[in-house]
């Protein structure tokens, strides 16, 4: 089965992002396919290189980043609500491209399953 | 688009449940209706719990320093999104109506252009009906 | 029928109340996060859940239960999933609204 993820949220305040990436990998392992995760609202915080969070603490974002290499992720963030917050190409992490809500739509059209975490 | 070329026309609910202004949520999850009425899908949107005042008469936003996007729900008729669903037990437990609500309408072009309302009001067992029959809900 | 996913804590958010207003009978109703603390066997809730339990079939995400420290307060009658779970009850219904 095709599934679509929507993250509303960014890293850290809260935990939609980790239980996104869990349902992600779990639906991964069971041999389901994920169509595209696309990040909208405070979800393009998902995005950034610039995030660095202390030793013992998971780096989110690198999470994504290899879950995307390893089962060839399409990760998207929505241009529009990325400049809003500051997430542009040049801070971009390794795995996640910027394209428009369009892409959200067609996840939405093309997947058999939407599911969304958030606030 | 491919999207278009596949032909699929899915059931899509827009489900709003915060209020404007106080966090984004509102506001983007009208940027993404409006890119949705591109797509040639079917489109519903349910307005309920604080969700309601999303769509209330008489916004004036000057005195906070954010764009009131208030009238934007007014062009959707427009862009074909007529299929407004506002749950009347929100309306009431908030002590609204109809009344207190935007004229949201559209023009019918299957009844000669006639200007109809695209609000229609719904107890809770009609809005459960309603998200059951859907193909994709997007709650924001 | 749907999937129904609650992840607010019932004592600060109206949102458990909202979806059970919402959900229609047979649906499925899914704990996670701070949703998690309306599945417990006791508290101001538990009587609601406990009706609801007649309606509706509803699961808790073990992780976020064992996360919190309430791994033996869940509600008989409630089914402890992980996230593979969450997977398949995502696939077996029609379509999945999370009550954010």
């Amino acid at each position: 089965m095709k599934f679509g993820i929507l993250i509303n949220e960014g890293p850290y305040t809260h935990q939609a992002t980790d239980s996104a990436y869990q349902f992600t990998k779990a639906a991964l392992e069971k041999g389901h396919e994920i169509f595209r995760v696309f990040f909208y609202h405070d979800g393009v915080n998902n995005a950034t290189k610039l995030t660095e969070p202390p030793q013992d603490d998971r780096n989110i974002v690198n999470l994504w980043s290899a879950l995307a290499k390893e089962h060839n992720l399409d990760l998207v963030v929505c241009v529009a609500a990325a400049l809003r917050r500051g997430i542009q190409e040049e801070n971009l992490a390794e795995g996640f491209r910027i394209s428009g809500l369009g892409q959200l739509i067609e996840s939405g059209i093309q997947a058999d399953r939407m599911i969304t975490f958030g606030d | 688009m491919s999207e278009e070329a596949s032909g699929v026309v899915k059931k899509f609910l827009y489900i709003n449940r915060k209020a404007p202004y106080g966090t984004v949520y509102a506001l983007e999850s009208l940027e993404v209706v409006l890119i949705a009425a591109a797509f040639d899908q079917d489109v519903s949107l349910a307005f309920f719990d604080d969700g309601v005042y999303q769509i209330a008469k008489g916004m004036d936003t000057k005195a906070i320093g954010q764009k009131n996007f208030s009238p934007t729900y007014k062009a959707l008729g427009d862009y074909d999104i007529n299929k407004i669903y506002v749950s009347k037990e929100s309306l009431d437990a908030r002590g609204l109506s109809k009344d207190d609500l935007m004229d949201l309408k559209y023009e019918d072009e299957d009844d000669d252009w006639a200007e109809k309302d695209s609000i229609h009001i719904v107890n809770s067992e009609e809005l459960a009906d309603l998200m059951d029959s859907q193909d994709v809900i997007l709650s924001f | 029928m749907q999937l129904h996913v609650v992840n607010k804590s019932p004592f600060e958010k109206s949102t458990f109340e909202s979806c059970l207003l919402h959900v229609k009978k047979g649906s499925s109703i899914l704990f996670i996060e701070d949703g998690i603390f309306a599945a417990l066997n006791k508290g101001k809730f538990s009587e609601k859940v406990k009706n609801a339990l007649e309606n509706y079939k509803i699961y808790a995400l073990e992780p976020d239960v064992n996360a919190r420290g309430m791994k033996n307060k869940v509600m008989d009658g409630i089914k402890l999933i992980d996230y593979s779970g969450f997977v398949d009850l995502a696939a077996e219904h029609d379509a999945v609204q999370s009550w954010l």
